[in-house]
């Protein structure tokens, strides 16, 4: 899932002070999941902001709603009047969202509630960890299912770096060297064939060296 | 004053002497005097001088200006390249460039990592890795081509080195790792500071055991302690450093000009054991800011003149 994090109060507010009206939108997937923008955060968002404001006496009204997914324009649509009453949106959706909602509402001023982080998973409750960069042609078979591109702090396709140690990486002792979960991982597989292949650099187009990508699957254009 | 010929490393080395190459740390600044003066110190004491690509993701003046600062006085400079900084295109025309201008030794690294430098915010690239590197330097020196396949206009005709850390973990990878960078094409290595000998013997037995050091040079890296602090140091904040707490408990018996001494003579211990393990070519000394004290540790480690057998 998109992992993202709620801005601080005070960024969020500095945003929001040219307006009177302002729509806070949550979104009810990626972001509900890591507690950044679903249906709680909002309203939370909502109660907090006016309380801020209140206490230097400056009035503002704002709407709470939650759409399924603001990536989705079926979902979005769900948002229209909403929107409309209001002078500007605060999306708690991830970037993808809140431009997905920017395209659909050409007058509306559009503001990012949350930063978005990155692609991960729920590693134990309260931890998420990043694991794929979306670098757009997969590896994970080659590297026993762990991703170097992501989870290596150099990028390294060839092997640890000379920084491993305990098997932490050189960056923090808090990080574990994706080199060493690949070897040992490998090796628990039978599989150490794959660690004395040479990888040659990487082709990064399908990434984000490319320019933006897109996916059109023909067979589901109407 | 620059070198037409073939890398003078390389002929010690092909040769049967023991090399002996030491690092300098270009300055952080365009003082040019700074790499004379380390320059004038280690000229006559060493095979060749590595110079260092922003070491420690600190910035500095680039590795290949001052490798030409080398040249002029007449050193024969190893450049060193990290991935950490450049992209593929802009590490190939450096290396071209550089061959241009006389360098003729290469050293490969990916570089550490920028979190641990001086300007955590900076963006990163690692486009390629140091085994792509090598890999790409062999090609277009052998092949005369670009990592595109480009036919160059003039092939840079590099002796091509990347680093080992016997010490990193695994332990079991590292010999991996090496052949990898054989197969990739690298001429020689320069390991990390060796203070561990039990580990590096070791390292090297499973080197010699899988042929490795019949097809690469290895270099041995040797840094004097200056202190029980620094060896502390070393151990717990360099990425990938083993400082065993003998050598720590060592230093820590002794103070001030002593501990530069107990440094110099610990070094000079390792040096000796080191050349009595077969498949050790030759020393790499990184005296990390006391590049004049090499000159003396050469000496007393009965290594001059140079270049010798
Ligand atoms: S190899 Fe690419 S697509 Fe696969 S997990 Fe890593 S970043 Fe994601
Ligand atoms: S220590 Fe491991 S994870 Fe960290 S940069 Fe080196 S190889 Fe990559």
């Amino acid at each position: 899932m998109i992992v993202a994090k709620q801005k601080p109060i005070a960024e969020i507010k500095e945003m929001l002070r040219p307006y009177q009206k302002v729509l806070i939108l949550g979104c009810g997937t990626c972001v509900k999941t890591c507690f950044a923008g679903g249906e709680d955060e909002a309203a939370t968002l909502g109660a907090a902001l006016r309380l801020a404001f209140g206490q230097e006496s400056k009035s503002i009204e704002t709407e709470e709603l939650t759409v399924e997914r603001q990536c989705e324009d079926a979902f979005i649509q769900e948002a229209a009047q909403a929107v409309a009453r209001n002078e500007a949106v605060l999306s708690l959706a991830c970037g993808a969202g809140v431009q997905a909602m920017a395209r659909r509402f050409a007058k509306s001023v559009l503001l990012p509630g949350v930063n978005t982080t990155f692609i991960g998973v729920l590693e134990k409750p309260g931890l998420f960890t990043e694991e794929c960069s979306g670098c757009g042609d997969c590896d994970l078979d080659t590297f026993g299912g762990i991703c170097p591109v992501t989870r290596c702090s150099k990028r390294l396709m060839n092997g640890p770096c000379g920084g491993s140690k305990n098997g932490k990486c050189e960056v923090s002792p808090d990080i574990d060297c994706a080199w060493q979960l690949i070897i040992d991982r490998l090796t628990a597989l039978g599989l150490q064939g794959n660690l004395k292949r040479y990888i040659p650099a990487k082709d990064w187009r399908p990434s984000l060296a490319g320019g933006p990508r897109r996916l059109l699957r023909e067979d589901h254009v109407i | 004053m620059k070198s037409d010929g073939a890398s003078k490393l390389k002929s010690v080395l092909a040769g049967g002497g023991f090399a002996v190459t030491a690092e300098c740390g270009p300055p952080r600044g365009a003082n040019a005097e700074i790499i004379h003066r380390k320059g004038e110190w280690l000229k006559s004491c060493v095979d060749a001088v590595n110079v260092t690509d922003n070491q420690t993701a600190v910035v500095r003046m680039s590795s290949l200006a001052a490798c030409l600062h080398l040249l002029e006085l007449g050193i024969e400079p190893v450049m060193q390249m990290v991935t950490r900084d450049r992209n593929r295109i802009a590490l190939q025309s450096d290396i071209i460039g550089a061959y241009s201008l006389g360098i003729r030794n290469m050293l490969c690294l990916s570089g550490d990592h920028q979190s641990l430098g001086s300007q955590p915010e900076a963006s990163n690239v690692f486009d390629i890795d140091s085994v792509n590197l090598v890999h790409a330097v062999r090609v277009m020196r052998d092949e005369g081509k670009d990592m595109s396949g480009f036919a160059l206009n003039g092939a840079p005709e590099m002796f091509i080195g990347a680093a080992e850390n016997p010490f990193a973990d695994p332990l079991s990878y590292r010999v991996v790792r090496l052949a990898k960078k054989i197969a990739a094409g690298v001429d020689f290595i320069q390991t990390q500071c060796v203070y561990d000998l039990p580990r590096f013997r070791e390292w090297m037995r499973m080197a010699r055991e899988e042929g490795l050091t019949e097809k690469v040079y290895i270099l041995a890296g040797i840094t004097p302690l200056k202190s029980a602090k620094m060896a502390q140091f070393m151990a717990t904040k360099v990425a990938g450093m083993d400082v065993p707490e003998a050598v720590i408990k060592r230093m820590a018996g002794v103070t001030g000009p002593k501990a530069v001494e107990e440094g110099l003579k610990i070094a000079i211990e390792t040096i000796a054991e080191l050349r009595a393990i077969p498949g050790v070519r030759g020393i790499h000394i990184m005296a990390i800011e006391a590049e004049e004290r090499v000159p003396d540790l050469v000496k007393a480690a009965g290594l001059m003149p140079r270049p010798m057998k």
